[in-house]
């Protein structure tokens, strides 16, 4: 907490930019250092805290925006409706979940499918929105995952996918399960037709979208420090009644044990993806990739 | 016997205790009883009957974990021939939560692939609980990947109540484990057949669970999360695994109305472990015709068809 806010009396103390997406207002609270940022100046620099290199969760949207050329993205046509195929029902109603959801966020799911350039290249995107259920998957997302990878399997064009995300959908059952095996299977004919496929690992990727779609890019990328795993480290810890190890599934710990390709600051994300796709695409790129400046 | 009754079998428990004590006093006594304990076994079958004819999606998960259920290697015994049993994923161990190998089915040459429990505590231990660690995974696929070699068609069978949540799982990649999988098997150029036998629980089952034909033993489950672990996380209480079970729809007929599985293969009157016998000569009787009828496709039909099935779930 900083100085002026333990001068206040707790009542008018605030919850600024707790835990969920980046907060509105002028001024924004880094929630892992705690330094008060100027809004403009953090959208400058893709909701990256430019005090502590902290990457801040971004909705889907933000998300291809900070991403794509311009910020311009073509949303693909016929987004698949939610249903409440079980009829589920905890303390609230599914349906009532997903409405909710669906007004909160202005997305009929957890995943955004659109098409944009990168720097000039032709690419397929496809973000998983953490503010809508957790991210998580169920088979309105296992299908318009399909459908993004449908359309990069007929472009030819390149197929990337930013998840962020609890893992299977609990409330659409054994549906959420088979999304697994969907998901993947699209995937085995992308990757038959040799159109790449970049897995950009976001905060957090776990359960049964780790354990899919997530795990099977032909090349992996994360942004730092990252929660990534299959089983939440709670879980684990309840398992095996230990203490689990400083950095367990953050991004740094994949990578030191293989499971990844690299750690990339969200903002050099574009170029780096961009230089990887050519090499990969056997493409020249007519542009200059601006020196590594950013990190400080 | 004992067939270590469950908490709703309590009423068949009394009687068969009571037929029991009848023989034994019929055994050492003069006074005829046969009479008696035929009565009383006919009630004890019809009482079976009526408890079974409605069991709760709680109920069918206790069935799904009875301690005597048969086990993979109990039906690789009791439906094959000539089993060799492959070891190891050739990097890091040979995890002993999935069991493989080679043997015959009515003569034909199979790929055998499982998820195995233990029964006793030491057996448990080494099985650890049935599940499995990501090298387990790396060996169902290494299997398989030999099975599509040699065209040998693939049976799976799962039981599992998920892969296991541990460090050294999460440090050997867990996750890309299953999905190399899911990846693979929905390409491979073999028929598969995959038999829920008992847990089917999460994206620990579905590692082995992708097929041609997906078939459930009556009283088994296929969930996307154990009832304890929705529960715990909707409920904020693992004690509402039971309404957590009913509300995910988690039994045979409930996913077979759905269209996520194929078929369900019925269980002796009180379930698998009552008569395995006979369960294995049911089981055997529907994967012998699955597997003519997949075996009359072309591999690319097959494979489209993989596709297409799966592309429809959910859809």
């Amino acid at each position: 907490m900083s100085w002026f806010k333990k001068l206040l009396p707790s009542k008018i103390r605030t919850q600024a930019g707790a835990k969920k997406g980046v907060p509105e207002g002028v001024w924004t609270q880094c929630p892992q250092c705690q330094a008060v940022l100027y809004r403009a100046e953090l959208e400058r620099h893709y909701c990256v805290c430019p005090k502590c290199t902290h990457h801040m969760r971004l909705s889907a949207s933000a998300r291809v925006r900070y991403f794509l050329d311009d910020g311009r993205y073509e949303e693909l046509p016929n987004p698949p409706e939610p249903q409440d195929r079980l009829k589920f029902k905890d303390s609230k109603k599914y349906k009532e979940r997903l409405s909710a959801a669906q007004k909160q966020t202005a997305e009929k799911d957890a995943l955004l499918a659109c098409k944009g350039h990168l720097h000039g290249i032709p690419v397929c995107v496809s973000a998983f929105n953490f503010e809508f259920l957790g991210g998580s998957m169920g088979a309105a997302v296992g299908e318009r995952f399909v459908q993004c990878v449908n359309a990069s399997l007929e472009t030819g064009s390149p197929f990337i996918c930013f998840s962020a995300s609890g893992g299977a959908r609990m409330q659409e059952g054994l549906f959420s399960l088979m999304q697994m095996a969907k998901t993947s299977a699209s995937l085995t004919r992308l990757a038959k037709a040799r159109i790449p496929f970049i897995s950009i690992l976001t905060d957090p990727t776990m359960g049964g979208v780790s354990a899919s779609l997530a795990m099977l890019g032909d090349v992996i990328i994360a942004e730092p420090n990252a929660l990534i795993g299959f089983t939440g480290p709670r879980v684990i810890a309840q398992t095996v009644r230990e203490i689990l190890p400083e950095g367990f599934q953050r991004s740094e710990f994949l990578r030191d044990h293989g499971a990844i390709d690299m750690i990339i600051d969200r903002r050099e994300m574009r170029d780096k993806v961009a230089s990887l796709l050519a090499k990969l695409t056997r493409k020249e790129l007519d542009y200059c990739i601006m020196p590594e400046s950013n990190n400080e | 016997m004992n067939l270590n009754f469950l908490d709703f079998e309590q009423p068949i428990a009394e009687l068969e205790a009571k037929i029991e004590e009848l023989q034994r006093v019929g055994k050492d006594g003069k006074i005829n009883i046969n009479e008696e304990v035929m009565r009383l076994k006919g009630k004890s079958q019809s009482l079976t009957k009526s408890i079974f004819s409605s069991l709760t999606p709680w109920q069918v998960t206790q069935m799904a974990r009875h301690p005597l259920r048969p086990y993979t290697n109990d039906y690789i015994h009791l439906l094959f021939t000539e089993f060799d049993e492959l070891h190891g994923d050739r990097h890091y161990k040979d995890d002993l939560a999935i069991v493989g190998g080679i043997a015959r089915l009515d003569g034909k040459p199979v790929m055998i692939i499982g998820q195995q429990k233990g029964r006793t505590t030491k057996e448990k231990v080494r099985r650890n609980f049935g599940m499995p660690h990501p090298e387990g995974y790396r060996k169902a696929l290494r299997l398989a990947k030999l099975a599509e070699r040699f065209k040998l068609p693939i049976l799976t069978f799962i039981d599992t109540p998920g892969a296991y949540p541990g460090i050294g799982a999460e440090e050997r990649n867990q996750s890309e484990a299953i999905a190399r999988n899911l990846f693979e098997m929905a390409d491979l150029r073999v028929p598969i057949i995959c038999t829920v036998i008992g847990e089917g629980c999460s994206g620990g089952a579905l590692g082995i669970g992708v097929g041609d034909a997906v078939l459930m033993l009556q009283y088994s489950y296929y969930s996307v999360i154990s009832p304890e672990g929705c529960a715990s996380i909707l409920w904020k209480s693992a004690d509402k695994a039971s309404v957590a079970a009913e509300a995910m729809c988690i039994t045979a007929d409930k996913l077979k109305q759905f269209g996520l599985i194929d078929n369900i293969i019925e269980e002796p009157v009180g379930g698998a472990h009552r008569d395995p016998k006979v369960m294995g000569e049911r089981l055997k009787a529907v994967l012998v015709k699955e597997l003519v009828n997949l075996e009359a496709m072309s591999i690319d039909q097959l494979l489209e068809r993989r596709y297409e099935r799966l592309m429809a779930l959910g859809r």
